[in-house]
């Protein structure tokens, strides 16, 4: 299965737009759509509503609909060549930045992400020119702020995996992010980390990331078979210089540490206490921390204290 | 190896090396090719940060705490009383690529105490990075000390290899530095300055003109002032700094509040380190470099300190009322971004959105705009949130203490201890 596929590096070439038809009023009595919750079956529903120019009530993945008391949803069957077209027919109306903004809005999981998106795309249309900054309307500002969010959750989880290396020389790493994130970290991690297997899994979505030297996948584990503990590879199996490594990490963490300026409203903005549970250096230390005896206090008008005597190596 | 000593050992040039607080590792544009180890384009990433609330980037340490100069403001100094250490050159090069490797950090800054000469230090930190980058094919970000009094060979050879090169002036003059730092001088500090930024140009321009040419510190340069260790006003500071921006072509000036590390009789008797004053001088360093200010607009020989209780830009504000209110429906953006409550972000989205249609105050509330701050300074199509014409003092008090102000913890503490001590 191909990473990725609707990240801005993997966008097909468009030639030059066809003439814009004009966009069909939505006349008929809206609808309530259900699809099978890919991203391919969004595009697919976008399609049908302007087919059977009937605007959506609801659109839903198929098991989440909720039977309403008169409502009948309808099933869109996803249709790739049809999701296609639609996604390359989008640029006729916006730029790529924008279209990746509404792949990644669909990647946010909220709840409402289907007509957002489809809000979105119905007004570009209509408006006939990019409303990417049209940000006093609230839908665009709306996407502007899941792309944002996205992006962030994209980035800390660039910055928060960390590899744990094992005998046979995987770096393995286990995160659990607010979104779903890996289609959209597979590339940064591909172009780094090229000299080295490794596998990124996502606990809450139960799937993973897997370099070979040659390429990434998209791989699957069972639910039964995942690891329960917080570091998803057990002991026995990690390298043999990996709990040194780590051990390092996180003198090297309490080392860099200035006590005099401590802010710890400051360092749980920046990394708030749900990552903790897989960062090495957020662990309980195997020796407690001892701070470097190398500085005099400054005692104002008294003695140095804490004065140790040199050692030399 | 002995992990128990390479444990101690980087303990110890770790803690050495920590009162450095440049971490950035943005501006690379080293690529990964031929399947090596790591990229560093772009900007960079914060994979950690510490209790203090700072950015983990960068394995940073010294090679070495030994050193022959006895600068007042540093721990390492020859006359302190402290813990030595040493790392090998294939150490720092198995910690690097080992950490590398993890997702800990974007790569290796990498200074030393000066031991023996310059020249031999420099040598060594050279041969650290060469063997990273050719030996180990490590395209991850590197930030090398330029040690002050090295050849221009070596510091040549350094910026190869390097994504960037920095030296420390630490002390913001020179008669702090004749005390303080006697052994340095100014002149040994701008010479590899200077040589650096020479280097950054002529690889440009080489590059203008021939295909393959070898990077030279393609992030260019930085270096660090310490404030509060001796006697400089905020406007000698940021004099300082304007003309290293200007003359030097510095990317970033790092600003340092004092912390008190020794008991040297040369250097005031503080507790706690200034971080509301070095908060103000990073403002101020922001408005000179993305908000279009000059120096000698923020602080001038009549008022050389900068405003302990209020942001620098506000403090413009309040002295310059008669270019206000600024109507932001037509405003040039250079304007609109001078308002107090309005940030980069805020500004580019009005300037765009407005093309769409008028803005209402209730959309520069939604854009992010700080309205407590900006409503004594802006109107929308003539219309103002707050009518009646205050003086400088009551807007200073309003936004102080008014109805919804939220000062900064840091402020309130440490106005606080201002407040107790007088």
């Amino acid at each position: 299965m191909a990473v990725s596929r609707f990240s801005a590096s993997a966008s097909p070439a468009t030639g030059t737009p066809a003439a814009r038809r004009p966009v069909p009023q939505l006349t008929n009595q809206p609808l309530d759509y259900a699809y099978d919750g890919t991203f391919e079956g969004l595009l697919t529903v976008l399609f049908a509503v302007y087919d059977r120019k009937a605007a959506p009530n609801s659109i839903q993945p198929l098991g989440a609909v909720q039977g309403g008391l008169f409502a009948q949803p309808v099933e869109i069957s996803t249709d790739e060549a049809t999701a296609a077209r639609v996604w390359k027919g989008l640029l006729q109306y916006m730029d790529k930045d924008a279209r990746t903004r509404l792949f990644h809005t669909f990647l946010s999981e909220q709840p409402d992400r289907e007509l957002i998106i489809f809000r979105y795309a119905d007004l570009s249309m209509r408006a006939g020119r990019d409303i990417s900054e049209h940000y006093a309307d609230d839908n665009v500002r709306r996407v502007q702020r899941l792309a944002q969010q996205m992006y962030r959750e994209k980035h800390r989880m660039e910055a928060f995996v960390r590899f744990e290396k094992t005998q046979d020389g995987l770096f393995h790493a286990t995160i659990e992010p607010d979104f779903d994130v890996l289609p959209l970290i597979a590339a940064h991690f591909t172009k780094r980390y090229a000299d080295q297997r490794w596998l990124i899994y996502d606990r809450r979505r139960h799937y993973g990331l897997y370099y070979d030297l040659h390429r990434t996948d998209i791989v699957q584990f069972d639910a039964d078979t995942t690891p329960q503990r917080s570091t998803a590879v057990s002991a026995t199996v990690l390298d043999e210089r990996e709990p040194l490594f780590q051990v390092l990490w996180q003198a090297y963490f309490d080392h860099v540490n200035i006590p005099e300026r401590k802010n710890l409203k400051l360092h749980r903005r920046h990394m708030p206490l749900r990552y903790w549970k897989y960062l090495s250096e957020k662990q309980p230390r195997v020796q407690p921390f001892q701070p470097i005896q190398n500085k005099r206090p400054v005692q104002p008008g008294g003695p140095a204290l804490g004065a140790t005597s040199a050692e030399t190596q | 190896m002995n992990d128990q000593r390479i444990q101690e050992k980087l303990s110890i040039l770790a803690d050495a090396a920590k009162y450095d607080v440049s971490c950035s590792s943005s501006g690379g544009k080293r690529k990964n090719e031929g399947k090596g180890l790591g990229n560093a384009e772009g900007m960079g990433i914060c994979h950690s940060y510490t209790e203090d609330g700072r950015c983990v980037s960068l394995l940073k340490i010294l090679l070495t705490n030994h050193c022959i100069f006895d600068c007042a403001y540093c721990v390492s100094r020859r006359s302190n009383d402290v813990k030595r250490a040493a790392f090998t050159v294939d150490e720092v090069v198995d910690l690097t690529m080992n950490f590398y490797r993890r997702n800990y950090i974007e790569g290796l800054f990498l200074s030393s105490g000066i031991f023996s000469s310059p020249d031999y230090t420099m040598e060594r930190l050279v041969r650290i990075v060469k063997k990273l980058r050719t030996e180990h094919r490590f395209n991850g970000y590197i930030h090398v000390k330029a040690i002050p009094g090295a050849s221009e060979e070596l510091i040549q050879e350094a910026g190869l290899y390097a994504d960037r090169l920095s030296v420390n002036i630490e002390l913001p003059s020179e008669m702090a530095l004749q005390n303080l730092a006697p052994e340095k001088n100014y002149e040994e500090i701008l010479t590899p300055m200077a040589q650096i930024r020479d280097g950054i140009i002529q690889n440009k321009e080489e590059k203008a003109l021939f295909k393959k040419v070898p990077q030279f510190a393609t992030a260019g340069q930085s270096t660090q002032l310490i404030v509060g260790a001796s006697q400089e006003n905020d406007l000698q500071i940021i004099n300082l700094s304007d003309s290293l921006y200007k003359g030097y072509g510095l990317k970033r000036v790092y600003y340092s509040g004092y912390i008190p590390i020794t008991d040297d009789a040369r250097l005031p008797q503080v507790t706690q380190p200034p971080l509301i004053r070095e908060h103000r001088l990073y403002q101020t360093d922001w408005l000179m470099r993305f908000y279009g200010f000059q120096a000698d607009e923020i602080l001038d020989p009549a008022h050389p300190f900068l405003d302990l209780e209020i942001d620098p830009k506000l403090a413009w504000a309040l002295r310059n009322r008669h270019v206000f209110p600024v109507d932001v429906n037509v405003a040039d953006y250079e304007m609109i971004l001078r308002i107090p409550g309005v940030g980069a972000r805020s500004a580019k989205r009005i300037v765009a959105a407005r093309r769409f249609g008028p803005l209402n105050l209730d959309h520069l509330h939604k854009f992010g705009v700080v309205l407590k701050r900006a409503k004594f300074f802006l109107t929308c199509r003539g219309q103002a949130l707050e009518k009646r014409d205050y003086d400088e003092q009551t807007i200073r008090r309003q936004i102080l203490f008014g109805a919804g102000s939220v000062r900064s913890a840091l402020v309130t503490q440490q106005l606080d201890l201002f407040a107790q001590a007088s």
